[in-house]
């Protein structure tokens, strides 16, 4: 039986190096879970110790903004699902466009997430020497914008990289180096896309829902 | 596999309507109940990019193990930490 030429050599079949591929992605997310974890303890440790001040720190963000990169972020998960839907189908342009849509909505995020950090430098809240907060326990509330700016921070470059991969596999279909017969590289980059979408998906409540706005 | 782009838009949708609830939630005073109540549709959102978006439902169970993983070592540090800091009563290095 002569072997697809798309079967590295350490493999038996198809098969078994797709589950591979897979597998070393979720392997490369729960080092990722770790990685945020450590933002994630922390932020709970502060929240915990100092409640009130979070939920009154938290009234700083715009709950809008915030909302909207949510919505765009949420958007973005569903055209990578469909782009991998659209190699897995064969259809090419398909797959180009949606990959390309998947990395604007990426590069919106980025950009609304500029403008929030601007409105944060203009309101003296970055955490330094220039802070300036008028509510209760201005250092705990220096605190809670140190751990916005990291978690954020560090999230925001995990969609910039997304971006990047994203793009260069949409290089990579229209160049047919990756096609439907070797789609795994399109389900894998789309893995660590719907990771970096999950990881918002608690940043939001958590930082900009802290505090009830009622 | 190839999941219908049916199943893709109504996970989409029902992403949208969590995004929506929980935004609303947030306009509500819930006492005590603000967070876990936010944290629920976090978790369910979670657990719909998960299931559908990242195929896990109806995948080998090898990705359930190293999915889970990631999920048990997270929640051992959190649980470990505040089994910590909720047995405290004289935290006296936080500033004002």
């Amino acid at each position: 039986m002569s072997r697809s030429p798309l079967v590295a050599e350490q493999f038996e079949e198809l098969e078994q190096q797709h589950l591979a591929d897979q597998f070393g992605m979720w392997i490369f997310l729960a080092t990722e879970v770790m990685f945020f974890g450590g933002l994630f303890t922390c932020y709970t440790v502060y929240r915990f110790l100092s409640p009130e001040v979070f939920a009154h720190a938290s009234h700083h963000l715009g709950l809008v903004l915030g909302g909207i990169n949510t919505g765009v972020l949420l958007c973005s998960s569903l055209t990578m699902a469909l782009a991998l839907r659209s190699i897995q189908l064969g259809r090419r342009g398909a797959t180009i466009w949606l990959l390309l849509a998947t990395c604007i909505f990426g590069i919106a995020f980025l950009g609304i997430k500029g403008y929030e950090y601007h409105e944060k430098y203009v309101e003296h809240l970055i955490p330094g020497s220039r802070f300036h907060y008028d509510g209760p326990s201005p250092n705990r509330a220096q605190m809670f914008f140190w751990l916005y700016f990291a978690m954020t921070g560090l999230h925001g470059l995990h969609v910039l990289i997304g971006v990047c991969v994203l793009s260069t596999v949409a290089i990579l279909v229209a160049r047919r180096r990756i096609r439907q017969e070797n789609y795994m590289a399109v389900e894998v980059a789309g893995l660590y896309w719907h990771f970096v979408d999950i990881v918002w998906v608690f940043l939001y409540p958590l930082l900009y829902l802290a505090g009830a706005r009622g | 596999m190839i999941v219908p782009a049916k199943t893709y838009f109504k996970v989409w949708g029902a992403l949208l309507v969590l995004l929506l609830i929980t935004i609303g939630a947030a306009f509500l005073d819930l006492g005590p109940f603000n967070l876990p109540f936010a944290l629920l549709i976090a978790f369910t959102k979670a657990a719909l990019i998960v299931l559908i978006f990242m195929h896990i439902k109806g995948s080998n169970p090898l990705l359930h193990l190293a999915a889970g993983a990631g999920l048990l070592w997270l929640a051992i540090m959190l649980v470990l930490t505040m089994n910590d800091y909720l047995t405290r009563n004289n935290i006296t290095w936080l500033p004002k």
